[in-house]
Order: C-alpha cells, then sequence, then structure tokens
C-alpha cells in the first residue's frame, strides 16, 4: 500500500483477459470452509475467502441482557462485526470504528429476513464475527459465515445466505474483487442472497454503474453465490457424514447391519411424542429427593400423585 | 406432488424437502405449496407430514417435562432456576414446599434450596409470554444431593433415552448407575465412580453418533469392552 500511484498504474487486467491474481473475470478466489471449529459457542464457522480468514460464532437462542431490548414477539439478534488490530496491513486501532459498526448493521441486517425470530420471543441471538485477515470483500465473506455458524447452531431459519462482491475494473465487470481490485477499481457492488430463492438481503455500491452493467454485476455475483451455497451445504453436511464414515471404517459390517435396518423398517425411530413419558416414570423411580418426601405429610403427597395420574389421560 | 429426500436423511435449512399436498412438522416450514427444512437434522415423514428432527438447538420447555436446572436467584417468594434454556424458570414457594414450609418459608428460602443447588424440576406451565414455572414436588422431584451432573446437547436427549427408553434403561442396567435425564440436556448420574465415569464416556458417544442407526448395540459394546477392562486390572 506504500505506493499508490504506483499501483494505480499497474493494469488490473493483463493482456490475455487475467486479473491480477491469474483469475478469469468470472472466477471466484478459492474457498475453504469449516463448521463447529469453537467449541464453547453453539455453533460456529470459519471461512478462507482468498485472503480473507473469518470466524463467526453463534450464541444463543439465550436470555437477554439489559431486558429492556426485549421484544415480547420476537428475538433480538445481534450481530457485532470486529476486525483483529492485525488483520490489515497498517495497524488498525483497536476501538470499534464507524465502518465496524456500519457492517454490523447491515449483515444483521441481511441475516434477519433469514430468520424464524418468532420462535424465540424476549430472547437474544448473538453472531461475533471476528476477522482475522481482511482481503477484499469481507463484509459478503462474513455473511456467508454468520449464516453457517446459525445453522451449526440449530437456530431455525428459511435457508442460508450468501455474499459475495461484484464490480467494475479497467472497465470491465468482474466478481469477487481483492483487495487492490477493490480500492483502485472502479466500482464494488456488495451482495448477500439467499440463493435458493435469489431474494437478496444485501446490496451496497461504491462507485457507479450503468443500468446495464449493474445488471451483469449482479448476474455475476449471483452465479458466484451459488458455487458458495454449494460448498456451504457440503461443509455442514460433511460434519456429520465424517462421524458416520469414522464409525464405517471401525465395523463396515455393523454399518451395513444397520442400513438394512433401516431400510427394513424406517418408521422404528422414535416419534418424538412417545418419549418423555419414559423418562417421567423413571424419574420417579430413582430421583435422590427422599428427604422432600420425607417432610410432606401423606395428604399433601397425594395431591401431585392423584394430579400426574390424571394428566397423561387427558392427552390420550 | 414429490419428495426429495430419503427417510433419515441429513438436510440443511432452505433444502427442499417436498411439492405439493404435504404438512409441515416441527424443524420444516411451508410456503407455496412446497416444503423446507429450517434447521440441520434428520428429515423424515409421517403420513402427510414432513418435519426435521433437529441435531443442534436449544432447549423449549415444555409443559410436563421433567428438567434438571440451578438455583440462580432466590427471591421473597420462590427461587429463579437456570434450565438451560433461553428463559429462566421461575420456582414459587407454592410449588415446592408443602403448606406447613411454606408459612414458616417467609423467614428464609435458603434453607430449602440455596443458591448454586441443583432441583429435579417438572414444567407447570410453558408459554411464549412468560418465563416457565416449575414444581419440584412430586415424587422423583427435588433437590440433587450428591452424583454427577453433566450438560449434552437438548437437541439429542431423545436418542439418550430411546425408543421406549431402550437406551437409558440398556445403560442402568449394563453399568448399574442411576441416572436421570432432563429433556433439557442436564444428566444426573449416581454410582461407583469407576462406572460412572464409563457412563460418562457412554453418553458423550451417544451425544456424538445420535444421527447414526445401531447406536444402541454400538454403545453396548464399548460398555462391556470397559467393563471387562475394568475387571482386569482389578485381578491384576
Amino acid at each position: 500500500m506504500s505506493d499508490k500511484k504506483a499501483e494505480a498504474e499497474q493494469p488490473l487486467i493483463d493482456g490475455k483477459g487475467l486479473r491480477t491474481d491469474g483469475r478469469k473475470l468470472d472466477e471466484l478466489r478459492p474457498i475453504h470452509l469449516e463448521v463447529g471449529n469453537l467449541s464453547r459457542a453453539d455453533g460456529s464457522a470459519y471461512i478462507e475467502h482468498g485472503r480473507n480468514k473469518i470466524v463467526a460464532a453463534v450464541y444463543g437462542p439465550r436470555e437477554l441482557h439489559p431486558r429492556h431490548l426485549a421484544q415480547s414477539d420476537r428475538a433480538l439478534l445481534r450481530v457485532i462485526y470486529r476486525m483483529a488490530t492485525f488483520s490489515v496491513s497498517d495497524r488498525k486501532r483497536p476501538a470499534p470504528s464507524r465502518r465496524e459498526h456500519e457492517i454490523s448493521m447491515v449483515l444483521r441486517q441481511a441475516l434477519e429476513p433469514m430468520l424464524f425470530l418468532k420462535m424465540y420471543p424476549r430472547a437474544a441471538i448473538d453472531v461475533f464475527i471476528q476477522v482475522l485477515e481482511a482481503d477484499g470483500g469481507s463484509r459478503c465473506a462474513s455473511a456467508t459465515v454468520a449464516a453457517l455458524a446459525l445453522a451449526d447452531a440449530g437456530i431455525p431459519m428459511r435457508g442460508l445466505v450468501a455474499g459475495v462482491a461484484a464490480g467494475k475494473i479497467d472497465g470491465k465487470i468482474a466478481v469477487d474483487l481483492s483487495d487492490i481490485e477493490d480500492k483502485i477499481g472502479d466500482a464494488d457492488v456488495p451482495t448477500v442472497m439467499a440463493p435458493e430463492r435469489g431474494e437478496i438481503t444485501l446490496l451496497q455500491m461504491d462507485g457507479k454503474l450503468t443500468k446495464k452493467e449493474l445488471a451483469t454485476a449482479l448476474q455475476m455475483a449471483e452465479e458466484g453465490i451459488h458455487q458458495i451455497h454449494e460448498m456451504q451445504k457440503e461443509v455442514l453436511l460433511k460434519k456429520y457424514a465424517k462421524i458416520r464414515d469414522q464409525i464405517a471404517e471401525v465395523s463396515p459390517e455393523l454399518l451395513e447391519k444397520v442400513e438394512e435396518i433401516k431400510e427394513e423398517k424406517p418408521k422404528e425411530e422414535e416419534p418424538k411424542e412417545e418419549e418423555p413419558k419414559p423418562t417421567r416414570k423413571r424419574t420417579k423411580r430413582t430421583t435422590p429427593a427422599k428427604a422432600e418426601e420425607k417432610t410432606k405429610t401423606t395428604k399433601k403427597t397425594k395431591t401431585p400423585k392423584k394430579k400426574k395420574t390424571e394428566s397423561p389421560k387427558e392427552t390420550e | 406432488m414429490s419428495i426429495y429426500f430419503e427417510q433419515q436423511d441429513i438436510v440443511v435449512p432452505g433444502q427442499l424437502l417436498a411439492e405439493g399436498d404435504y404438512r409441515q412438522g416441527d424443524g420444516a416450514y411451508k410456503e407455496q405449496e412446497q416444503v423446507f427444512a429450517a434447521v440441520i437434522g434428520l428429515a423424515k415423514m409421517k403420513g402427510k407430514t414432513i418435519y426435521v428432527v433437529p441435531l443442534q438447538g436449544q432447549y423449549t420447555p415444555k409443559v410436563r417435562d421433567i428438567v434438571i436446572g440451578k438455583v440462580v436467584e432466590v427471591t421473597l417468594n420462590g427461587w429463579l432456576v437456570d434450565i438451560n434454556s433461553p428463559y429462566p424458570a421461575m420456582l414459587p414457594v407454592m410449588h415446592a414446599l408443602s403448606r406447613r414450609d411454606a408459612t414458616h418459608a417467609k423467614e428464609n428460602l435458603r434453607r430449602w434450596y440455596d443458591l448454586g443447588e441443583s432441583v429435579v424440576a417438572e414444567i407447570i406451565a410453558a408459554d411464549r409470554t412468560r418465563d416457565p414455572l416449575i414444581t419440584t414436588r412430586g415424587r422423583g422431584l427435588g433437590k440433587i444431593r450428591g452424583g454427577v451432573l453433566m450438560t449434552i446437547t437438548p437437541a439429542r436427549v431423545p436418542r439418550l433415552i430411546g425408543r421406549k427408553g431402550s437406551m437409558i434403561n440398556m445403560l442402568k442396567s449394563e453399568l448399574q448407575t442411576d441416572i436421570v435425564v432432563g429433556q433439557n440436556g442436564v444428566v444426573w448420574m449416581k454410582g461407583s465412580p469407576d462406572r460412572v465415569d464409563i457412563t460418562i464416556d457412554a453418553i458423550r458417544q451417544i451425544e456424538r453418533e445420535a444421527h447414526t442407526s445401531g447406536l444402541t448395540d454400538r454403545v453396548r459394546e464399548t460398555i462391556s469392552a470397559k467393563l471387562a477392562d475394568m475387571k482386569g486390572e482389578k485381578d491384576e
């Protein structure tokens, strides 16, 4: 970044139509995704998108503090985007900047429409996004990881979102701008979409584009988002498939047997409603509450018993 | 009318599960005649209802669930209990003590349940507008004395219990350990220290492999291997 003038003169697209890092105009940077890498969070994910390295952690739905922020009909979604001081070449000052606040807000708005927040009234869902290394398009990559972390936390959602920027460099429309293309390019259009339904949840523009150029940029972004979405689905499934595979390594015969059983009687698996009953019976027998019972008079122990025998009947 | 998954498939949020005349169950939602998954989990169909059994997620209080919680606050008329859910549970004196005790209780509620103590409780009221109410009056409910507590992902409690309690009964009989499973993912157990250690390992295995089939048999095998090891060590 030392010599901006020299950079500005440097062409972003070479004679062969390739960009500074050797990509074609419609090519994404290499992306690597991980899920569930933080053990203390309810859900977490990690992305390497080009040289971006971002961790997302999701906590909740959990009790909301301070209480006065609670909404009586829905959960509160709080998103915090933070950049590490070492994430950029000139040390970033540690205090939250104007830019970080803005990105926190737009990311919240990008994720909010995808979540069924009404299932958890008065609660809070916290999303923390920590940028370890920034390389252009970090807000889009953040949306991609945040969606993964939310899914990993088991929060009910309409679907995943993924993001990628499109823009104009050297007069040509390209997808997934890198740091340098973002800085000295002509325009940058960060886009976050729900790929399954083609809904845009975040769209910003820095620079100038004609109506036609914007349309091509959006189309290219959409294609990129579809590619990222496939990777998202794959990594989510992989987390659980991996355990299945490990078991297969231990005893392939067992797994075969299991598969057979599964095919024969798929209905065998426990229906949800039946499960609480056995627990209740067991708890009655084994719980260490002798002292409690001793203090109660015979008359009074009868009342809860009666209630218990009656209540299951009502539901059956 | 078409279905895009097989029973027990792992699905991700937003995945299209079926089109046409189907109903959405838990973990799924319907939009314009299309049923999608809302959470990551195992897709299942029962009749015309499609649902996704979650593999992750917080515990949502349901009436008549047995939960294990920790007293976090003593108030004037009861206790606040952390039941590992988005909402703290209220345990009013009325639902915790006998009437005779309740009249004396005003002096010092800590005599019965103090901060940090754990209780087995039943949920008696839970709705969207208020914090859930719990009771500790009833057989098997009350303060926990001794034993070991551990927490698992609440979404995997059904697997730990098994169909009609098959898994949990297997654990109890094989390991001769007392186990109480709270629907909120908190598990209490008491037995000889060696056996409790094996129980913890077994429960961790169940939690980790919750989405695979044939789990009960596999866990039984590991347990008997470990019990044999334990015996062998003692003989030496």
